[in-house]
């Protein structure tokens, strides 16, 4: 891995991690969606930082370059952040259908 | 001086407490007539007969929202009846309604905003598990190097306070989940007075809403995130 790319990864890792705190500071961004967002950050900041664990995963997954590690584990991320939102909205969603035909329900009953 | 328990709102979060909330009530009709206003979030059992027979007012959530979101519907509701002062308790037993005297008085009289009651200032009975334990040890020591006061219990669900707080909890700055020494250290950035009394506490039956549910080590994660944030803010 190039020092330029390092030095990129790093960037990435470190903004991330700034703009997840300053979400959650101003209140746009609750604690609990911020976990797996500033476990990447972390992730990353240890992968660049920590090299031999990045090489040693490169061998263990099979791949050939470092980089292609990352991608891959970004991905991964990615997938499973997709899938914990596709939960979080499948209960809101029937949150919301429950929370409307109990307000409809007892207006009515109000009339 | 002697007060009449009266003219505040008990507060009571409930989640499926059939078979405990009734007994709770009965035994807080016997020492004040304050009024009772259960919140029952999302109970799925007989929690709201239960607690509408035994003349608590049942303010009832459609769903479950947590120990937090539950507590703050009822300083909503406080609130908009007018209530000055309230106290918040748990409902499965925990917390003994002769302490609630000892909590409100010092409300009341307008000597501090919050009171806290701790099981551990005076020996009790109570005896929390080892990891709950740790837990609050730890955050003890935070509490007392950002507020410089010492306070032994501050996963408490057994307070008083007056209206300025019940507003301050009714705003978005209070944690749905499960407030903790976060909101100690809000209430001390805020410029609220607050102190902990000794409180009688038994073991509870069972523990409904916390502990075991919650992921202790996310839980660890999630409050030193909220105490550094909190420190973060300006206001």
């Amino acid at each position: 891995m190039t020092v330029q790319q390092k030095i990129f990864a790093l960037i990435i890792g470190a903004g991330l991690f700034l703009v997840i705190i300053e979400l959650v500071r101003r209140r746009k961004l609750a604690e609990e969606y911020s976990f797996l967002w500033l476990l990447t950050g972390f992730g990353i900041i240890v992968l660049i930082l920590w090299y031999d664990l990045l090489e040693w995963l490169t061998r263990l997954i099979g791949a050939r370059t470092p980089t292609t590690t990352l991608f891959i584990f970004g991905f991964v991320f990615l997938l499973l952040i997709n899938l914990y939102f596709s939960l979080k909205l499948t209960k809101l969603t029937s949150q919301v259908k429950d929370l409307v035909q109990k307000l409809a329900i007892s207006e009515k009953a109000d009339r | 001086m002697s007060y009449e328990l009266h003219n505040f709102a008990i507060i009571i979060p409930a989640y499926n407490e059939t078979g405990r909330v009734a007994a709770t009530i009965a035994g807080i009709k016997k020492v004040s007539d304050a009024d009772i206003i259960v919140v029952s979030d999302g109970s799925t059992d007989n929690t709201v007969n239960e607690a509408s027979e035994a003349g608590a007012t049942v303010v009832e959530l459609p769903f479950n929202l947590g120990y937090g979101a539950a507590l703050q519907t009822g300083f909503k509701y406080s609130l908009k009846r007018g209530y000055r002062f309230a106290v918040q308790m748990d409902a499965d037993g925990q917390h003994d309604p002769m302490s609630i005297k000892t909590l409100i008085e010092p409300v009341i009289a307008d000597k501090v905003d919050v009171v806290i009651g701790s099981r551990f200032l005076d020996k009790g009975n109570y005896k929390a598990p080892f990891v709950r334990r740790m837990g609050m040890y730890f955050f003890g020591i935070i509490t007392l190097v950002l507020t410089g006061r010492r306070i032994t219990d501050s996963t408490s669900g057994f307070q008083a306070l007056n209206k300025k707080v019940m507003e301050f909890y009714a705003s978005a700055a209070y944690p749905v989940d499960y407030p903790d020494a976060d909101v100690i250290i809000m209430l001390h950035r805020q410029g609220f007075r607050f102190k902990e009394v000794p409180v009688i506490m038994h073991n509870a039956k069972k523990r409904s809403m916390h502990g075991g549910i919650l992921n202790p080590l996310y839980y660890i994660f999630k409050m030193m995130l909220s105490i550094f944030v909190t420190l973060l803010r300006k206001e």
